[in-house]
């Protein structure tokens, strides 16, 4: 039985790890400029976990066959412990746990702690069940007031925003349901949600935040390669959940400028 | 059970009542009390294993016919996730190791002949299982039961338009927790009354069983937990209800106002995670007292670091309420506080290894007998490992950014917290079973029920992770909607197929439990040769658990192979060791 459940534990642990090593399935491609250094420290810490865990089921599978009962062959060790070792271990594990933590803080710190820039794009993204919208605030740089009694969701566009034309700052405002940003630029995302928390998850992107009703969160992102990308919601907003998706399109500055141009010719 | 030095006390010994009703049904004994929340939780857990059969049905046939059931909508399949969750969590996991094992052996194993309040015992059993009752009345209410997923985000939860089953189903759901908590809290109180108060003499707390421990730990984090999750329930019942706003801020539904404002949804998430995480420890704690008294008993040898084991335990205990906020990382919250979760979060990793290093420790220069529980107590300790290695993915906030809320998060907790819980409940199943029926389980249904669980667990939880890192976000009834998510529908298909063998592996269990209770080999008061006071006293235990007579510990509860001693195992009644190191 011991050798057994050696064979199993160590099968169960070099099928699983070759999945990950050989990266059979792994992280979609990064296409914006936080997600290399992101993508490092999951493989540091994907190498250093994976040690561990190699380590403790080899160890385990050794250890339930090396000392199987083996009649009067087996002499059991009469111990309690051994404190030193205890000390060790645990000061160990700190270190790494921790240490672990610490390298991975300034990547949290500029992705998080530092607002966007003063000449990045900004972008409102507003999710609705089961919808994404996005609004350019227009050559003003301003985004116009939205009402919640304007809303009217089947409409789509501006109507479903709330939009209050009356509002000098929302003439020039643009509402699309594709997310197109020029590359290289930072992307200032103002999320908000008008009914129910959904998360604006864009896998490539290494961009992940939840868009909570009565909040505008702050958020940014760089794009460093043109393509069209997938953008999900990531939190259970209700039953079209599955469906709330939209595409983030990555295009060159001038291409964005020109689409940018015709949005607002359209809107006059 | 002569050989056994027992206090010289007269005798006190109390008839058991002889009544059906005062005796199976509304009765005071902790050992019936034990029962009845096992087997509350083995009706729960069939239920919560049927719910996740049908999920994983429609995630790779999402427009099969089901026969009886018909199909499954977007919407019923969000229904199955959230009651498959809640069941779970609460009715099994929070249920069986702590109402149930916890319930019939830690006053026997600290030599106790009840709980300190049996009254209040039978009442929680019983307001337990009003909250099974309504949790399952869900399902039948018009709209049908919740979808807003078993931690019940506001706004989605607070509000009766915001999907189906958001109406009476949601109502009852809350309802249905709300009493949950009423029950725990009740047995939260005994158990840490009975641990501190009705110990025998010489069971000083560093000679508890660590089983006794991890009950003892796991009742004081409900205490603090559970009272909060209670208050939350009732203001999201409010919300829903009374026209409050606690959890909702000014928000439209496909553009129509709901009258509420001034709400914070993030706080919900506060008061939830805090109740939420350390029920995480509140299912594990338990098993990891199951597992260490295994890996003692069937190694043959001393438990390798009780203090360590019992500080560990403590320091998980008290870490547990300080890491909430790593379910936030993504929520909104200040980024700032997510440092800080972190580092915490990262700090827990620490007790947990050590008791990992001290398992294997235990099993070191042991002499290991591969009987049905200690298989399951090794496979634990496997699961426990794998399941614990991706925690430091998701405790890292810059990680989480990608993982949190795909299957990589399922992956982990339900190797963690979800299986890991059930192996310590299977383990002490096999092993407490003799002492409960007077009949041994069956051996070979048990190892091959344990090789289907143990297989069958990774071939289903593993490939999650890797869905998870292929970007497949939680709780999405389908894959066709998303052009990179078809990609990954064969790994899907890989696990559902899992499931199904491994669904099947736990009928075994079921045939097994039942046929042995009435056929299984009669068995001796000791048949695993182990120390602690269970072993003691007759199989199974009178009413008053002794027999009329205290007994009365000299001995630690691990004192396996002692030098010197006549047999390998020293109970923790016979005298005083004295061992030469």
């Amino acid at each position: 039985m011991g050798l057994i459940l050696l064979i199993v534990i160590w099968l169960i642990t070099f099928v699983s790890t070759y999945f990950f090593v050989a990266k059979t399935w792994w992280l979609p491609v990064g296409a914006s400029a936080a997600a290399a250094s992101i993508d490092h420290h999951f493989t540091t810490t994907f190498i250093l976990m994976g040690v561990v865990f190699v380590a403790a089921q080899v160890a385990l599978g050794y250890l339930v066959w090396s000392y199987r009962d083996r009649g009067t062959a087996s002499k059991v060790a009469y111990s309690h412990g051994n404190t030193s070792l205890e000390i060790v271990w645990t000061v160990l594990t700190t270190v790494l746990f921790v240490g672990m933590n610490l390298a991975s803080s300034s990547i949290w710190a500029s992705e998080r702690f530092r607002a966007a820039e003063a000449n990045s794009v900004q972008v409102e993204v507003t999710g609705m069940q089961f919808a994404w919208y996005f609004r350019y605030p227009g050559p003003d740089g301003k985004f116009g007031a939205t009402k919640p009694e304007l809303e009217d969701a089947s409409a789509g566009g501006e109507a479903a925003l709330g939009l209050d034309t009356k509002d000098p700052a929302s003439k020039d405002d643009v509402v699309t349901g594709t997310m197109v940003v020029p590359v290289n630029r930072e992307i200032e995302v103002i999320l908000r949600a008008h009914d129910v928390i959904h998360s604006f998850f864009i896998p490539t992107m290494r961009f992940k935040q939840d868009a909570v009703p009565g909040l505008a969160i702050h958020m940014h992102f760089t794009p460093i390669q043109t393509g069209e990308y997938e953008i999900l919601c990531a939190e259970l907003c209700g039953l079209g959940h599955y469906k709330m998706h939209g595409m983030l399109k990555v295009v060159s500055q001038e291409e964005f400028d020109k689409w940018l141009a015709a949005r607002e010719a359209e809107k006059q | 059970m002569a050989t056994h030095e027992f206090a010289a006390q007269e005798s006190h010994a109390h008839p058991g009542p002889q009544g059906f009703i005062r005796k199976w049904v509304f009765s005071l004994d902790h050992k019936v009390i034990g029962l009845q929340y096992y087997f509350l939780a083995l009706a729960a857990v069939f239920v919560g294993m049927f719910l996740s059969l049908l999920m994983r049905i429609h995630l790779v046939a999402p427009t099969a016919i089901l026969p009886f059931l018909g199909d499954i909508k977007p919407e019923t399949y969000l229904t199955l996730v959230t009651m498959h969750g809640t069941i779970m969590v609460f009715f099994v996991l929070t249920t069986a190791p702590q109402g149930g094992f916890g319930n019939y052996f830690l006053p026997i194993q600290i030599g106790a002949p009840d709980m300190a309040f049996p009254v209040l015992n039978m009442l929680s059993f019983w307001t337990t299982f009003l909250g099974f009752i309504v949790m399952l009345a869900a399902f039948f209410v018009a709209g049908g039961a919740p979808l807003h997923g078993w931690t019940g985000y506001a706004p989605l939860s607070a509000l009766q338009s915001s999907g189906p089953g958001e109406g009476l189903g949601a109502d009852l759901w809350i309802i249905s927790i709300a009493i949950f908590c009423i029950g725990a809290l009740m047995g939260a109180l005994n158990f840490i009354t009975t641990t501190l108060d009705m110990r025998a003499k010489g069971m000083t707390m560093m000679r508890m069983p660590l089983t006794v421990w991890a009950w003892f730990v796991t009742a004081i984090l409900g205490l603090l937990a559970f009272g909060v999750l209670l208050s939350a329930g009732i203001l999201l019942l409010m919300d829903r209800n009374l026209g409050t706003s606690f959890f909702v801020p000014l928000v439209t539904i496909n553009g129509q106002l709901t009258g509420h404002k001034g709400g914070s949804p993030l706080l919900w998430q506060h008061l939830f995670w805090f109740f939420g995480h350390p029920e995480v420890y509140i299912a594990i704690l338990p098993a990891m007292g199951m597992c260490s008294q295994l890996l003692s008993v069937f190694s043959r040898k001393p438990i390798f670091g009780y203090k360590a084991m019992v500080y560990a335990i403590l320091a998980i205990g008290l870490l547990g309420f300080m890491v909430w906020g790593h379910h936030m990382f993504m929520s909104g919250m200040s980024p700032y506080t997510a440092f800080a979760f972190s580092i915490m979060t990262m700090g827990i990793g620490v007790p947990s290894a050590i008791k990992t290093f001290n398992w294997l420790g235990t099993l070191m220069r042991g002499r290991i007998r591969f009987t049905s529980p200690m298989l399951f107590a090794i496979g634990f300790v496997s699961l426990f490992v794998s399941g614990g290695i991706s925690g430091p993915f998701l405790a890292q906030p810059v990680l989480d950014i990608q993982l949190h809320d795909t299957y990589f998060v399922p992956g982990h907790f339900h190797l963690i917290m979800g299986v890991a819980s059930i192996f310590g409940i299977f383990a002490a199943t096999y092993y407490w079973f003799p002492k409960m029926f007077g009949r041994m389980m069956n051996e070979s249904m048990a190892r091959w029920h344990f090789w289907f669980s143990f297989i069958g667990t990774y071939a289903i939880f593993m490939p999650m992770h890797y869905l998870g890192m292929a970007g497949m976000p939680r709780r999405y009834s389908q894959m066709t909607e998303v052009s990179y998510l078809n990609g990954l529908i064969p790994l899907q298909k890989f696990i559902t197929y899992a499931a199904f063998v491994t669904i099947a592996g736990q009928l075994i269990f079921l045939v097994n439990l039942f046929w042995s209770m009435f056929k299984g080999k009669q068995a001796s008061d000791n048949p695993w040769e182990a120390t602690t006071l269970e072993w003691t006293t007759a199989t199974p235990p009178p009413h008053d658990n002794f027999g009329g007579r205290t007994p009365v510990v000299y001995n630690g509860p691990y004192e396996y192979s002692v030098p010197g001693a006549p047999r390998d195992y020293v109970m923790q009644t016979d005298p005083e060791i004295k061992p030469a190191h």
